[in-house]
């Protein structure tokens, strides 16, 4: 009987990349919705309350491929049971059907799944911000010393060690020589066609910050307010450390008085009274004045509060900050206000003139987005 | 696999080939390539070798890689309509594992033959869509990535949008045609072949005085399942690249469509031939466990969903059992003679596909013997709410209907005389999910240019969705 023959084989598949190739247009387009989402993730609470070394499970919606399909919470669906499934058996609730793999029909459709999670480490998410934003009036200190220098491999001469041969480079040369001449190919390597290497000693400045993160802690600071100023403060934190080798924090609660205080403090105890301001700005200009001479330190003094300063504080205040702005990098004022109230103290301040000072008004989580750009954004202009 | 098992494996083979030819299969020649995961993968995610390519496919793949080399699932099988039959086996497993996936493909590949669903399939279809991919990427090339990712992310989201039945194909596409049609139905009765031969004289005339009557003619004559087609033919957004691309995606889902309306049959009717084949073979005590254990794990039920496998198999033993050994009323009142089990089952797996298969032969002995049930959301429980046997069959029935996907028809192409799209949703109970509808309305719009609505019906209200390029509205009817 004649049969139809078969062949078994097994092909060297090394080459075919396609599906990795894909793979990557996919990443591409899930940082680009990132990117689009920012206001959102910075935001989240699982970043901004960890420790920034994990991986975090950020919802991408939009990378859903969205099509006409029905609704899978308003059907019903079959399953099959071991032998005695019963009418008013629950076989899960929402969220946890998804650990039921199913077989089949793919584990996309199990109940509970409806949108795709991307997984997005705190570290790529920082890349993705800090490409907008820059380091404004940066300004070169005394003491800037060379510290550290280090080799990078950046340049390509006709003369070096051989161990540093450009081998493409030379090939290269071979080919378009020979191709000059008229006889294309590669053959006959002249000394001339030699191409090295060669580095350059790269001399990175020992640079220091230090950040006076302010708060009122006054009783009208609730929960939200002082979630607000941890999201900035956690990832102005952040930011200037990629710029600079040592960034101190000093973090100076206030109400009526201003203190020093540890971090844990300053985002969790909340005191009551009145507002005074100009305390904290006064303790802040004592700090720059006493530790962190503007001659060696690049000094940040940001200060949030919902506005609600005492008025015959206010004009006070605008004084000391002026001073502090002339002696900082710059000075960021961030007024949390949820219910778009009028305050006193940013009525006083619009009238500072100072490049270096900077405010911004914070309604909803997401513009924390917003305070980052605006004080770092380039070409940064004021937002209010 | 090491070069002794590939002369293993190739023996085995040759030998299943023989036993499965002496039961009855007829397939095409083979191909076997054994392949590394990730391309198998690769495979699995664009559901072609020669695919073009497309980010959702990199997701895919990436999704199933990854729940691979997590060891959550594995992929045994995959195996090409085509001729000759291309099938591919994972290098990482086993011999004995290469065996079974063999023997199972080979019967796909007799499903694929014979089945009558995959009739018109093209059986070069590796090479149409490399030909198509190559295209595709031309066509990046001169009119840039970014305009044909576009598109294809608006193609391939209305892809399911088409018209897979017999009657489509052979139907006349122009609206013209139709509407000659309708003419000749009008007609009384022809007595001879030759009878219209006394029209043709007026045939010119009607047509003059009629048409100023007609005044708006209706686009399409009647409504139009294929949304791809109509986009096609009729979009005045679309050029020539475009209108090809959205022609080649049409021809790989009316390509891949009988497999999706078959799912059930095929998987039931592998796994059916790979126990009976597996069973004749020479194996070893561990292999035989092995064998076991593999076999025990590809039919392993679901809570949550129905595993083909598993329910395809079952039927197909009882259609074989009851066809064996009919009962003394089938055999008085029908006629019905014992020992034609197998003869029954070549029979079905030629003429029927998912739906008929479950309607007229998932019995109420075989769904109380899989103990099947329905579940649905209660709050926020998933919980059983349905044991009958014969809603059970009808809702099955209803979820394999058109591929499990909804049915839209396109109403109207000019709709408000505006040169709007007009899409209806032929509700059968079950509502659409708002929020994919509300994302997916852009990218019809994108292909047609105007503003787009949707009917369909929410909470027993008939209801109409619009997209006009700004923002999704939606109204009650």
């Amino acid at each position: 009987m004649s049969r139809p023959n078969f062949v078994l084989s097994k092909e060297d598949w090394s080459l075919h990349r396609k599906g990795y190739q894909d793979q990557l247009r996919h990443q591409e387009k899930v940082r680009e919705a990132i990117k689009q989402n920012l206001g959102d993730l910075i935001s989240e609470e699982s970043i901004i309350m960890s420790d920034g070394k994990q991986i975090l499970k950020v919802p991408i919606r939009s990378l859903d491929e969205y099509r006409f399909r029905f609704n899978y919470n308003k059907q019903q669906h079959a399953g099959e049971g071991d032998g005695d499934s019963q009418v008013g058996d629950v076989l899960g609730r929402d969220g946890d059907a998804k650990q039921a793999p199913g077989k089949g029909e793919g584990a996309g459709d199990q109940p509970g799944i409806d949108y795709y999670e991307a997984e997005v480490s705190v570290e790529e998410l920082q890349n993705i911000l800090f490409e907008d934003l820059e380091l404004p009036n940066l300004k070169r200190k005394a003491q800037d010393e060379i510290l550290s220098t280090d080799v990078r491999f950046n340049d390509i001469r006709k003369k070096g060690l051989s161990g540093n041969i450009d081998k493409k480079r030379t090939i290269m040369e071979t080919l378009k020589r020979n191709a000059l001449h008229g006889n294309p190919g590669i053959h006959g390597i002249t000394p001339d066609d030699l191409r090295y290497k060669t580095w350059e000693e790269i001399k990175t400045p020992h640079n220091n910050a230090v950040v006076l993160a302010m708060m009122d802690t006054s009783g009208s600071m609730g929960t939200f307010e002082k979630y607000i100023a941890r999201s900035f403060f956690f990832w102005m934190v952040r930011f200037l450390r990629t710029k600079y080798e040592h960034v101190d924090i000093q973090f100076i609660a206030h109400h009526t008085e201003a203190r020093i205080v540890s971090e844990d403090d300053f985002f969790t105890k909340g005191e009551s009274g009145g507002t005074i301001c100009s305390s904290a700005y006064q303790l802040a200009l004592d700090l720059v004045n006493g530790h962190y001479h503007p001659d060696r330190y690049n000094i940040y003094p940001f200060h949030f509060s919902d506005g609600d300063n005492l008025t015959s504080d206010n004009d006070k205040s605008v004084r000391i900050v002026r001073e502090l702005s002339s002696l900082s990098n710059m000075f960021g004022y961030g007024e949390i206000n949820q219910y778009n109230r009028s305050s006193t103290l940013m009525n006083a301040f619009r009238h500072i003139q100072d490049p270096n000072f900077k405010f911004v008004i914070i309604r909803e989580k997401r513009e924390v987005y917003k305070a980052l750009k605006t004080f770092f954004g380039r070409g940064s202009q004021m937002v209010s | 696999m090491n070069k002794e098992e590939m002369l293993q494996l190739e023996t085995s083979i040759d030998q299943m080939m023989d036993l499965a030819r002496s039961n009855g299969l007829d397939f095409y020649e083979m191909r076997f390539e054994v392949t590394p995961a990730d391309i198998l993968y690769t495979f699995g995610a664009y559901g072609m070798p020669t695919r073009f390519s497309h980010w959702s496919f990199g997701k895919a793949f990436h999704r199933m890689k990854m729940q691979y080399d997590f060891g959550l699932s594995r992929i045994y099988e995959l195996v090409i309509n085509s001729d000759p039959c291309y099938a591919f086996l994972l290098d990482g497993n086993t011999l004995l594992q290469n065996k079974l996936v063999a023997a199972h493909v080979l019967a796909h590949c007799d499903f694929f033959k014979n089945n009558f669903r995959f009739a018109h399939t093209s059986r070069y279809m590796v090479e149409s869509m490399s030909v198509s991919a190559d295209r595709i990427r031309s066509y990046e090339m001169q009119y840039g990535k970014d305009p044909v990712e576009e598109l294809l992310d608006a193609a391939l989201a209305i892809q399911e949008h088409i018209d897979p039945s017999y009657v489509a194909r052979r139907r006349p596409r122009k609206e013209q045609n139709s509407q000659d049609q309708d003419h000749h139905k009008q007609k009384p009765e022809a007595e001879t072949p030759y009878d219209d031969l006394w029209e043709l004289d007026n045939l010119g005339q009607k047509k003059k005085k009629e048409e100023p009557l007609l005044g708006h003619q209706k686009i399409p004559a009647r409504p139009e399942k294929d949304l791809l087609l109509f986009l096609m033919e009729h979009s005045k957004v679309l050029t020539d690249w475009q209108r090809d691309i959205l022609a080649m995606i049409r021809d790989e889902m009316l390509y891949f469509w009988p497999q999706m309306e078959t799912k059930i049959m095929n998987e039931g009717w592998a796994t059916y031939w790979h126990l009976r084949i597996m069973r004749e073979m020479e194996l070893t005590e561990d292999e035989t466990i092995e064998f076991a254990r593999m076999n025990a794990g590809v039919i392993l039920p679901s809570r949550t969903s129905l595993n083909p496998y598993h329910v395809g198999l079952k039927m197909w033993e009882d259609i074989e059992k009851r066809w064996n050994h009919p009962s003394k009323e089938e055999r008085e009142r029908w006629g019905y003679e014992p020992g034609r089990g197998r003869e029954k089952m070549f029979e079905i797996r030629e003429t029927e596909s998912d739906v008929a298969f479950l309607r007229n032969y998932l019995t109420k002995d075989l769904i109380e013997e899989m103990d099947l049930y329905l579940y649905q959301k209660v709050g926020n429980e998933w919980k059983i709410v349905e044991k009958d046997w014969e809603k059970i069959r009808d809702r099955l029935c209803a979820a394999r209907t058109n591929g499990g996907f909804p049915v839209l028809l396109v109403e109207d192409g000019d709709y408000m005389r505006n040169g709007e799209l007009y899409l209806k949703h032929e509700f059968e109970g079950i509502e659409l999910d708002i929020k994919y509808l509300e994302k997916t309305l852009p990218y019809v719009y994108r292909l047609w240019g105007r503003a787009v609505h949707l009917e369909t019906v929410l909470e027993g209200r008939p209801v109409l969705f619009t997209y006009d390029g700004k923002k999704p509205h939606r109204r009650f009817l």
